[in-house]
This record gives C-alpha cells, structure tokens and sequence, in this order.
C-alpha cells in the first residue's frame, strides 16, 4: 500500500462520504431485476421484490414476445433485444404472460 | 366403404407406411371415406394436378416477411421462390389460402412487400391472420388490407366447387396459460354459418393455429377448436387446415382430415425435439426442403380430397 499524504487523505475522505450520500440511490439502482425470456420462457419465470423495483424483460428470442399483466401493464411488440421496463409501486401478485403465446406466464410477487 | 385393400385405390398398409415416411416431399394423399390412402410417392404439383382432376387450390402459410435471423436471413426470397414454384404449375388452381404469419412484425413495408410477392400468381388469395399480423399498435394493418366484408377480427366463409370454405380467426384475445381461441361470437357464427346445410357438402376449416390438439406444451393447439369440431360433425367430409408449426402434419378422426403445411420463411423443431418453438436453423443446403407450400384438390361425389406438399426444393 502506498503512502498517503494528508492533502491526498483529504481527497479519499471527501469521495467516499459522496459516496456514502449517493449510496441510496447507487442501492436503489442494484436491486433492480431482470427477466430474460429465452426459449419462450421468462427465466425466472417467479420474482420476489421490493416495492419501489424497477423489473427489465429483454427478449432473447428470435421470435417477438410481450409481457402482459391484465390491467396492471401491456408492453408493446418485443423485437429480439427490446426490453420493457416496469416500476412496481404497489405490493401484490403480478401474474404476466406473453400475448402471442400464451403458454408463457410468469409471476412477480411484491412485498 | 372398409378394409384396407379394394379396388384400384388399394394400396398395402405396407405401402402406406413407406409412403408416410416420404410424407412432406411430394406424396398424394387421399381422403376415400375418412380412411387416408397414399397413391404414391410423386415428383412435382405437376403429376398430381394430373391425377386427381376436378378443383384444386393452393395452401401458402407462415411467410413471416421482415423476418432475418439466422434461420433464414431472406425470409422474402424463399416467398418469392414460393411463388415462382406456383407459377410453374401448368394447371392454374382456383385460388390460393394463406394461413396467416403473413408478416414478421406487422410493419405496414411488410405487408406491403408480401402484397407485391403473392399478387404475382395472380390468383385470388383468402387470407386469415397469424399472431405475427396482428401485432401493430392499432391493430389495423391486416385488417385494413384483408378484413373487408368479414365478421368480427376477420372471419368468412366462401363457396368454390362446390365445397365450403370456413376462414376462422384464432389468434385474438389469448388467455394467460392457454392456446389460440376463437370465442363465443366466433363460434355463434360459425354454428349460424352452418345451419341448413347439406351434411354432403364438404367443409374447409381454415385457420392459423392448429384447431386440434398438437403439442400444448408449445401452445400448439386451440383451447376451444374442439367446439368448432362440434359444429362439423355430422358432415360427410371435413379438411382443417393450418399453419403455425411450420412442418407438415396429419392426422384423421372419422371423416375429419388435419392438416399443416409448412412456412416458406423457416422451419421449427418436432413437437418436443428442441428447447422452444422457435425458428430453427439447418444447413443451407437442407433449408428448401424444410419450406414449401401445399397443393389441395377435391373430386366432386367421390369425398376425396387430396393434399400434396411440396417443398420448395427437395
């Protein structure tokens, strides 16, 4: 390790407290999820989160898919490597399923 | 009409099982009273325009225009191959079906280029939708350019030759968990649809996704097709026709005939044979056997009705 003096130890203490003041936002961020459909599957296919998470689907597929939870969120037409991104600000069972094919269902439980 | 073996039509279980395993690369198929008879293995549409005279028309499914992934880059040009291959056919059939997944995408340039390849067999087309055309924002482009004159999300009924021809949509308002579905509206018409008609007339049901049961695992069916089958029971002689699986299938119940025909943009795995349904890709070399269009024809009193799939090379 190398020497520090107190000019540098000045600079270190300061990022790590912005740090430590940007760490919500920076936690926030990392408790975001993904879902991949891949297969024609949403992998997971059950997701337990957070209040206040941000869920991503990204179609891995060939083949387009949506994501659909009746009357909570309708994604539109996901082309291979769209995503869709939804914010759930209210606890509960989100069920989904893929519109053009229905046998994909998937489910988001948030506490 | 029973037995295996009468008359000039016989053929040998033996035969039929060879036959069956040339299934999907230019074998003729006939009806005769609900028993599926395999008149042999033939080369082109050409010879069995040739054996079975009388109204014949042409089946082209799943054409995904727009769609370049690996499995096939240039899903327009094997369209366009396809079409070239029915232009070929000395005998100009009655018309043509398309069993919908005419576009990848719903793009108003897909419609638009798929229009500009199919309008050159100058045939009269009878469309129904797949999934892939209904997925525009508005929901508006197949049906602006295919709905006229028909009910609810596209469906109607024809006479030709005196057969009966049923386009269903099954592709609308998909349950979480389920199949393709018709709905009650759809069903009520098709009931109406088939009130007062001679039980000898022969019927086409013709939709998208399979209306029976091929592989649920991979939504290979429709959750209430079996109510559609309902309403034909009685009839002499039944065709369902469809698309989706982009691979030949058959199957007979009675005097009902299944049928699928392949894509002429990609293929997809048997029933169980890979991971998903989606496109799968093959060699180059072995792509055009894999693609191809159907050709049907029909004797009139004789209840035979005859598929041949042919590929577009192969």
């Amino acid at each position: 390790m190398k020497t520090l003096n107190r000019r540098d130890f000045g600079v270190q203490l300061g990022l790590a407290l912005a740090a430590a003041m940007l760490l919500p936002a920076t936690k926030a961020r990392a408790d975001d999820m993904d879902v991949h459909i891949d297969n024609f599957v949403f992998q997971p296919a059950e997701l337990k989160i957070k209040v206040g998470t941000t869920v991503t689907w990204t179609n891995r597929d060939d083949i387009p898919h949506t994501v659909v939870s009746a009357g909570k969120f309708r994604s539109k037409t996901l082309d291979t490597d769209d995503k869709f991104s939804f914010t759930f600000t209210n606890a509960g069972e989100y069920k989904y399923f893929c519109s053009l094919h229905p046998h994909m269902t998937g489910m988001i439980k948030v506490e | 009409m029973s037995g295996q073996d009468h008359g000039d039509d016989g053929v040998s279980r033996r035969k039929v099982l060879e036959c069956m395993t040339w299934a999907g690369t230019g074998v003729l198929w006939t009806v005769t009273g609900g028993v599926p008879r395999s008149l042999g293995i033939i080369d082109s549409a050409e010879a069995a325009t040739a054996a079975a005279p009388g109204m014949s028309f042409l089946q082209i499914s799943d054409s995904h225009v727009g769609f370049d992934k690996p499995a096939n880059p240039n899903a327009l040009g094997t369209l366009e191959e396809a079409v070239n291959k029915i232009n070929a056919v000395p005998a100009k059939p009655s018309f043509m079906i398309h069993t919908g997944d005419i576009t990848h995408l719903s793009k108003a340039a897909e419609f638009d280029n798929a229009e500009r390849i199919i309008s050159q067999t100058k045939l009269d087309v009878h469309y129904v939708p797949g999934e892939h055309d209904f997925i525009d924002e508005e929901v508006k482009l197949y049906r602006e350019r295919y709905s006229r004159g028909t009910k609810g999300y596209g469906w109607y009924s024809f006479d030709a030759g005196g057969v009966h021809f049923i386009g269903l949509v099954n592709v609308v308002d998909l349950k979480a968990g389920g199949l393709g579905n018709l709905g009650a509206e759809q069903l009520a018409w098709l009931e109406d649809d088939l009130r007062g008609k001679s039980k000898s007339t022969p019927i086409v049901l013709f939709a998208h996704i399979p209306l029976w049961t091929v592989y649920p695992q991979w939504g290979w069916g429709t959750e209430d097709g079996g109510r559609a089958l309902e309403y034909v029971k009685g009839f002499g002689s039944v065709t369902v026709l469809n698309g989706h699986i982009h691979q030949v299938m058959q199957k007979v119940e009675g005097n009902v005939t299944f049928h699928t025909a392949r894509s002429t943009a990609f293929p997809q795995p048997a029933p169980g044979a890979a991971p998903s349904p989606g496109p799968m890709k093959v060699e180059d070399a072995k792509l055009r056997s894999m693609l191809g269009v159907a050709s049907i024809s029909f004797k009139q009193n004789e209840q035979r009705l005859a598929i041949i799939d042919t590929p577009l090379q192969g």
